[in-house]
């Protein structure tokens, strides 16, 4: 597979984890993800040594996860909405352990059994805890093919870095999307070095544990320091984003994933009919990019966050803004998918009452609304 | 609970000029006192697990999952590598361990609220996958380190802090036999029930650990060892009354058998 192929984003995804070095995968059927556990049921079947199980449940397939990361190997779940509510449970556990894995969510409308149409209704649970207890996860957001295969290679390396979960949100619509894609070169896992966790068995050495529970509190205050110590670097070293005709721009459309190529394209035909807005995309979730648009928001005058959601997303907006500048939300949750055209309409809506008053009127049938001001 | 263990015993009188070592901590206990309540089952049955992990040589090729239940702590004790498993979620723990070290050998170890409860359906598939690791399942009839509340495998009439009336059958659930449902599953292969109340009982459940263990190193399938352990504690009882009641009243509803053995 060399140069640049064709694939949905889901298979796209799963070639990038097994060239990751990805030896163990454990889910449960939900669509619209399907398509990724039967390329990797597939593919570790002529691999020797790779295990491919369909679970039980997500509650039986993130534990398995867990047992195959304590065991060394590079391991990955994926699932969509209503599954990965059911993982949330062992997610808290691989925080609390310290231990590595790769958990994806190709979002789909919610709540509740919802629809298998593409959303992004799942960021609180992706970014704000999701589980119990004080943990974070990184969440890193693709939105085209050949970040899939990137963020896919950054999600196991950063899992194994930081002894952390690590997920990759993405949403149906992306899974299905085919684009040509240049994977990087395949790892062997026998090259990666030893992890002194690891439990095989505990020849030539003591025996290890591992364990979340801290009966003693001083214990588990002092693991929660330690975790939010490790936080705090990878808050420094990973956040990451794309910033696209901004340096004219006086309205900034920020949304990420698919919802972000169709702001683009929004973008695009609002610049061609002269108006300055341009595109704010965070790449990763958590960590959020607060800093850039932080300084995005010094120099704007309106945000307009556009999510496939009620509006979640846009309270972290909010908070890099502080104020700065206006703020609004578009949103189309359940798992409408907007146009370009939608968008290009809203923005240029926002753009021309830039001197008419600050915020926006609500566009007949959408929820609309102002939700922050200077 | 001084033990007559057999070989123990023998050697002794052989050798009695010289003074010999004929009881003494297995390599695969840590020299940590157990924190389990006096006349505890967890206590004697870490003791029968480590003398056989000793015995068949596997110390350093063992991974242990130990619950959430009065044994989390299971890994002060036991010198093998140890991973805790939240509540119920064992069996999914130890497959994903095993899958990826086939070599190596996994055990559970689970109460029963652990194993029949929250976890009956990790523990039945892993059972019907014929996964090849040794549940230890520690059937007290309560909900030990919660403070005694009822558990699936609490007999009919029995009184607990959330049954105080007694169990009552079509309001509360019958007693789950979660060991047979565990046999008709195709991938188990040696299911036995063994009481550690009698040193007969412990010498049998000595036997049945060592089996289930043998078990997974011939690599043929899904083992389960069911242990009657007292809970003096919860049960409200002196530890010989509670002894008593596993033999006299809880072999009612758990009989002690094989259950299946296709070994
Ligand atoms: C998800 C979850 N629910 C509930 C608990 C609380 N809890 C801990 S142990 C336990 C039951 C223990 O009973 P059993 O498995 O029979 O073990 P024993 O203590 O009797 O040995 C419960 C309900 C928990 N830790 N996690
Ligand atoms: S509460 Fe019961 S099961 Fe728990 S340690 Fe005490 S006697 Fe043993
Ligand atoms: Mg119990």
């Amino acid at each position: 597979m060399a140069g640049k192929v064709l694939m949905r984003g889901t298979h796209v995804l799963g070639e990038a984890a097994i060239r990751a070095g990805c030896r163990a995968y454990f889910g449960y059927p939900i669509t619209p993800q399907n398509e990724l556990p039967e390329y990797m049921a597939a593919a570790f079947a002529k691999m020797e040594g790779a295990v491919f199980l369909q679970a039980e449940s997500e509650l039986a397939s993130i534990n398995m996860v867990m047992g195959a990361s304590i065991a060394g190997a590079r391991v990955m779940t994926s699932s969509s909405s209503p599954g990965i509510s059911l993982k949330q449970e062992g997610i808290s556990y691989l925080a609390a352990m310290e231990l590595p894995a790769v958990i994806v969510n190709m979002m789909r409308g919610g709540p509740g059994l919802g629809n298998i149409a593409p959303s992004q209704g799942d960021y609180f649970q992706a970014t704000k805890g999701g589980g119990h207890g004080d943990y974070r996860v990184i969440v890193l957001a693709p939105a085209y093919g050949q970040e899939i295969a990137d963020m896919t290679r950054a999600a196991f390396d950063m899992a194994d870095k930081y002894r952390t979960p690590v997920m990759i949100l993405g949403d149906g619509m992306m899974g299905q999307m085919m684009e040509p894609v240049v994977f990087p070169e395949p790892l062997d896992p026998a090259s990666f070095p030893k992890k002194d966790f690891v439990l095989d068995g505990c020849q030539g050495r003591p025996s290890r544990i591992v364990r979340s529970l801290w009966l003693d509190t001083n214990l588990e205050e002092e693991l929660n320091w330690r975790l939010v110590r490790k936080y705090e670097i990878i808050t420094e070293e990973i956040p990451d984003e794309e910033i696209y005709l901004a340096d004219d721009a006086e309205v900034i459309v920020v949304a990420y994933g698919t919802a972000a190529r169709i702001a683009k394209g929004g973008v695009h035909r609002a610049r061609e009919a002269g108006q300055k807005i341009g595109l704010f995309r965070p790449k990763t979730l958590w960590p959020f990019p607060y800093e850039p648009l932080k300084r995005l928001s010094r120099k704007i005058r309106h945000m307009v966050v556009f999510e496939m959601s009620t509006g979640q997303m846009v309270e972290d907006v909010r908070l890099a803004v502080e104020g700065r500048c206006d703020v609004s939300f578009y949103g189309r949750p359940g798992g409408v998918v907007a146009t370009p055209e939608e968008i290009a309409r809203v923005l240029s809506g926002v753009y021309r009452r830039l001197d008419h008053g600050r915020g926006a009127a609500a566009e007949s049938g959408h929820t609309f609304r102002s939700v922050g001001s200077a | 609970m001084p033990f007559p263990y057999r070989t123990g015993f023998t050697q002794f009188l052989r050798g009695a000029s010289k003074v010999k070592k004929v009881f003494t901590r297995p390599m695969s206990l840590k020299d940590t006192p157990f924190h389990y309540c006096p006349g505890c089952g967890h206590s004697i049955i870490h003791r029968l697990v480590a003398e056989v992990i000793d015995e068949l040589g596997i110390r350093e090729k063992t991974i242990g999952v130990p619950p959430a239940g009065c044994a989390v702590l299971a890994y002060n004790y036991f010198d093998v590598d140890m991973a805790e498993a939240p509540h119920g979620r064992a069996a999914a723990v130890a497959t994903g361990i095993k899958r990826v070290l086939p070599d190596k050998l996994v055990f559970t170890y689970q109460g029963d609220g652990d194993i029949a409860a929250i976890g009956t359906a990790e523990t039945i598939h892993a059972a019907n996958r014929g996964e090849r690791i040794t549940a230890v399942f520690v059937n007290n009839a309560v909900y030990g380190m919660t403070g005694g509340q009822m558990a699936p495998t609490t007999i009919t009439g029995q009184v607990t802090t959330t049954s105080p009336g007694g169990r009552v059958p079509l309001r509360d659930g019958y007693p789950l036999d979660l060991s047979e449902m565990l046999g008709i599953a195709a991938g188990s292969v040696y299911i036995e029930r063994t009481s550690v109340t009698t040193p007969k009982g412990i010498m049998k459940t000595r036997k049945a650990l060592k089996k289930a263990f043998m078990v997974q190193m011939e690599d043929k399938g899904f083992a389960l060892v069911e242990i009657l352990s007292p809970c003096p504690t919860n049960w409200k009882m002196s530890p010989a009354q509670a002894v008593r009641w596993v033999d006299e009243v809880m072999t009612k509803t758990f009989p002690l058998k094989v259950i299946k053995d296709v070994a």
